[in-house]
């Protein structure tokens, strides 16, 4: 690899790069993130590869893999560049065949992609709704990028907005843009970066400032920051380059989970590349600026998402919060001034000041820009939506995410992880920012999107989070850890029927004086699934609180199940029932023992005719 | 020099000071459990919060960790801080009743019952006893442990400790288990760190379940 030791070094460099890329030869495209990895894409990978080789197709037919693209229910799934054919769900025979098909330029018909509403096969990605209605800034990089090769980065005009500040622009300047861009922390609270920006860059003088990206992805089912860390590892690196420029700082920390290793290894990858072309480290291209990163894997706790937490833990400290100010601007790791930004906002850098700012702030309404979201829950179309800030809950649910998976409605939504709040069916059509969600008792968080139907009980759902919360509230603060744990009780008492009205009141007050009174941001929102679940969807509280009736069917202390007339005897149950609690002769309706009965459901689901009933 | 206004009154008093230094300067009371004058600030234990800043944008702040700031709006006992530490009280008073200390605070503050599941804790981990530990006996020797409801305090591994010199230091200060040394015998019970004649250890069963970092304990000889 070239070391660059000029600006004139990295146009030569790119300009090679253009010269030799022939867009026009066929590529197979094969998302292989976690993800797609667990769901098959490395059977695909190995068989494509074989296929190749076998038919002498090398230079004829390229092969990249990526990152995750987004369409996780499809997964694993093969796009074919440059005509943009998608097959969803692909397996090692179609694999052979959409080869087969490549080399005769061909489509594979029956392999293609089916709308389900209008029945129709779309063979182009950007046709299929699930593309169609998003517009993604980020995520569609992914596509275009081997993440282990910083030459497709290159490729992709990377590292050119870096290099272009570098040697035209003023730190000042830079500042000043990504101010004026409005982009806002992508991390949960939406501080303004620019403004975070300033605060660094006007600490105290003199040397050892640090920037940290905060990849600490904790909250359950949201997986846009892994996404970006194994799709596109180096956005994430020059975005810290830029950062690091503007503000003066001279070292740079990535804070990534432990659990996510193909990120670790995507990302040590990157380091090490950026580091060979002489765009990381001492006297980058021969400016005299120097700036180096260097990756720190948490331990698994979830309170280290938060930025003092985040801190300790860098410092080799236990990772629990302390009370701000001094805020980390003012004192951070080692007592030194840190920023400390998400991966999504690290990211979004180079796309905002890749062009003129001005464009970037005529995308989104209220707030700029982009958002990702990770769609999950009772929906068709699971997966990453990127949209722009300002469009309506409704259009990601129904027009992206295609509405319902079952045969149920869809109740409500559930927004930024365990400290976001539930948000009912009637309101979606208010416009995702950070001041709207806020304002209907959730957050934006980092961009969970947990979709809930009629069969979820929202007690259940906040009994759910009070529990992660109260096992992975540092315990630090008092109130913290004993409010969590004591909402956990009072939330089990009504879901298993010993509710009153006072533990109704009790909760509320409790819920209201923890947002108040806790140390830091997990306390401050761990409130957020009571109080909102009580706001929108107290009339399911009362009812299990008066009637001692779950609506939904799930609080097991609740519910009883029995067998009705369709039951044919086929016996199913009764080898699926844990407790032996079925009993009845073979082709006679069976009956179901209440008091062994664990109300686990096994019995429900291996049911072929309808036959359980749940009261 | 730096001014502000507790409670409206206007204050004149050092940079550096914490809310709660000023305002017990020109005398406003404001409890505190996991404070002392001579740790380091924690903040944990949340009692000593009071209201900044006007509203409706003011903000509740633990008074021992914020620095007084020019111009700064501070009430000690708002109706939004008596609120908060009401709750707060009868959440220790669910979890530690037999502590003199947590039993004082709350009949200070009116708090007469709590409406929560009864527990016995012997700990409310305000970590004074870790900081005592560390900042005035230099010893290091025990340290919170775990997260969330299995947090704890001891030595690593529960090993008795090589660091430790059975000072007596993490005892004295603790504001809810004060009895431990004194085993079944309270009449003996010749550790001054407590002023609570009833202690709760009566009931346990052995000195082994009394998480005593001291073997044998110093003050009462307990092997």
């Amino acid at each position: 690899m070239d070391y660059l030791r000029s600006r004139e070094d990295f146009t030569a460099l790119q300009k090679r790069l253009y010269s030799d890329y022939n867009a026009d030869i066929p590529t197979i495209i094969i998302p292989a993130g976690t993800c797609g990895q667990a769901s098959g894409a490395s059977d695909l990978v190995r068989t494509a590869q074989r296929e190749i080789i076998k038919r002498k197709l090398q230079g004829k037919i390229h092969l990249r893999i990526t990152g995750c693209h987004g369409f996780c229910e499809m997964e694993p799934s093969v796009l074919i560049e440059p005509a943009g054919t998608f097959y969803p769900r692909v397996d090692i025979t179609g694999m052979k065949r959409i080869i087969d098909a490549l080399v005769r330029a061909e489509v594979v018909e029956d392999l293609l992609f089916v709308d389900e509403e209008t029945g129709q096969k779309i063979t182009r990605q950007d046709d299929i709704p699930f593309y169609r209605h998003q517009s993604r800034l980020l995520l569609s990089q992914n596509e275009k990028i081997d993440p282990l090769d910083v030459y497709d980065y290159l490729r992709v005009s990377g590292y050119s907005a870096f290099v272009r500040l570098l040697t035209d622009m003023e730190p000042r300047q830079v500042i000043k843009e990504v101010k004026d861009s409005g982009l806002r922390g992508r991390g949960g609270a939406g501080f303004p970066t620019g403004l975070k920006w300033e605060f660094l860059s006007d600490a105290a003088d003199g040397k050892g400032k640090y920037i940290v990206c905060n990849a600490d992805e904790g909250d359950p089912g949201a997986y846009m920051d892994r996404s970006l860390l194994e799709g596109n590892p180096h956005s994430i690196v020059e975005g810290m380059l830029i950062g690091a420029y503007a503000t003066g700082a001279d070292q740079g920390v990535m804070y990534v989970r432990t659990e996510y290793p193909l990120a670790i290894k995507h990302l040590n990858n990157a380091l090490k590349q950026s580091r060979a072309l002489g765009l990381l480290g001492r006297n980058i291209l021969g400016t005299g600026f120097s700036f180096d990163i260097s990756l720190v894997k948490g331990a698994g706790a979830f309170v280290c998402g938060e930025e003092t937490a985040l801190m300790r833990s860098i410092e080799g400290k236990m990772g629990e919060p302390r009370q701000r100010p001094p805020f980390p601007v003012q004192k951070g790791i080692h007592g030194k001034p840190t920023l400390i930004n998400n991966v999504e906002t690290w990211a979004n850098i180079p796309v905002v000041l890749k062009n003129s700012v001005q464009e970037y702030t005529k995308i989104g309404r209220m707030n700029t820009g982009t958002k990702i979201f990770s769609l999950v829950g009772k929906i068709k179309n699971t997966g990453l939506v990127e949209v722009p800030m300002g469009t309506p809950i409704s259009k990601i649910i129904y027009d992206i995410g295609g509405g319902q998976s079952g045969k149920a409605g869809i109740k409500a939504v559930q927004t930024g992880g365990p400290s976001g709040g539930c948000i009912p069916e009637k309101m979606f059509d208010i416009p995702i920012s950070y001041e709207s969600l806020a304002q209907a008792g959730s957050i934006m968080g980092s961009g969970g999107m947990i979709v809930m139907d009629e069969n979820t009980c929202m007690i259940d759902v906040a009994k759910y989070f009070m529990n992660f919360l109260k096992d992975e509230s540092c315990g630090k603060c008092f109130p913290c850890r004993k409010g969590t744990q004591r909402m956990f009780e009072l939330l089990d008492d009504i879901a298993s029927g010993r509710g009153t009205l006072d533990h109704l009141k009790t909760l509320e007050e409790l819920a209201l004086v923890l947002k108040d009174v806790t140390m830091c941001g997990l306390g401050q929102t761990a409130p957020n699934p009571v109080l909102s679940t009580l706001k929108y969807f107290r009339d399911e509280y009362l009812e299990h609180i008066e009637h001692k009736r779950c609506p939904a069917g799930v609080c097991k202390g609740l519910i009883s199940f029995t067998i009705n007339d369709l039951c044919t005897g086929c016996g199913a149950c009764v080898k699926a029932c844990p407790e032996q609690a079925i009993t009845g002769e073979k082709k006679q309706r069976h009956v179901i023992d209440q008091d062994r009965c664990s109300r686990c459901g096994a019995c429900r689901s291996i049911c072929k005719f309808e036959a359980i009933e749940i009261h | 020099m730096v001014t502000l206004t507790i409670n409206g009154l206007k204050v004149r008093v050092e940079e550096g000071m914490t809310i709660l230094e000023a305002a017990r300067f020109v005398g406003f009371p404001i409890p505190t459990l996991c404070h002392n004058d001579g740790l380091s600030p924690y903040g944990a234990c949340r009692l000593c919060v009071v209201e900044i800043g006007q509203e409706p944008k003011s903000k509740l702040v633990s008074s021992c960790t914020y620095p007084v700031e020019e111009g700064l709006t501070v009430r000690t006992a708002s109706q939004r801080v008596l609120k908060a530490r009401g709750m707060i009280i009868e959440l220790l008073l669910a979890s530690c009743p037999q502590s003199k200390t947590i039993q004082d605070l709350a009949s200070a503050h009116g708090v007469h019952q709590q409406r929560f599941k009864q527990e016995y804790e012997d700990c409310i981990l305000c970590g004074l006893c870790v900081r005592t530990c560390s900042e005035q006996m230099m010893a290091h020797a025990i340290g919170f442990r775990g997260r969330g409801e299995n947090r704890s305090i001891g030595t690593p591994f529960d090993i008795s400790s090589d660091v430790c010199r059975l000072c007596g230091g993490c005892m004295y200060i603790c504001p809810a288990c004060q009895l431990r040394c004194t085993y079944n015998q309270p009449q003996h019970a010749i550790c001054n760190a407590c002023a609570n004649l009833r202690p709760p250890c009566i009931e346990k069963e052995g000195y082994n379940n009394l998480m005593c970092y001291m073997e044998p304990c110093v003050a009462c000889e307990i092997k």
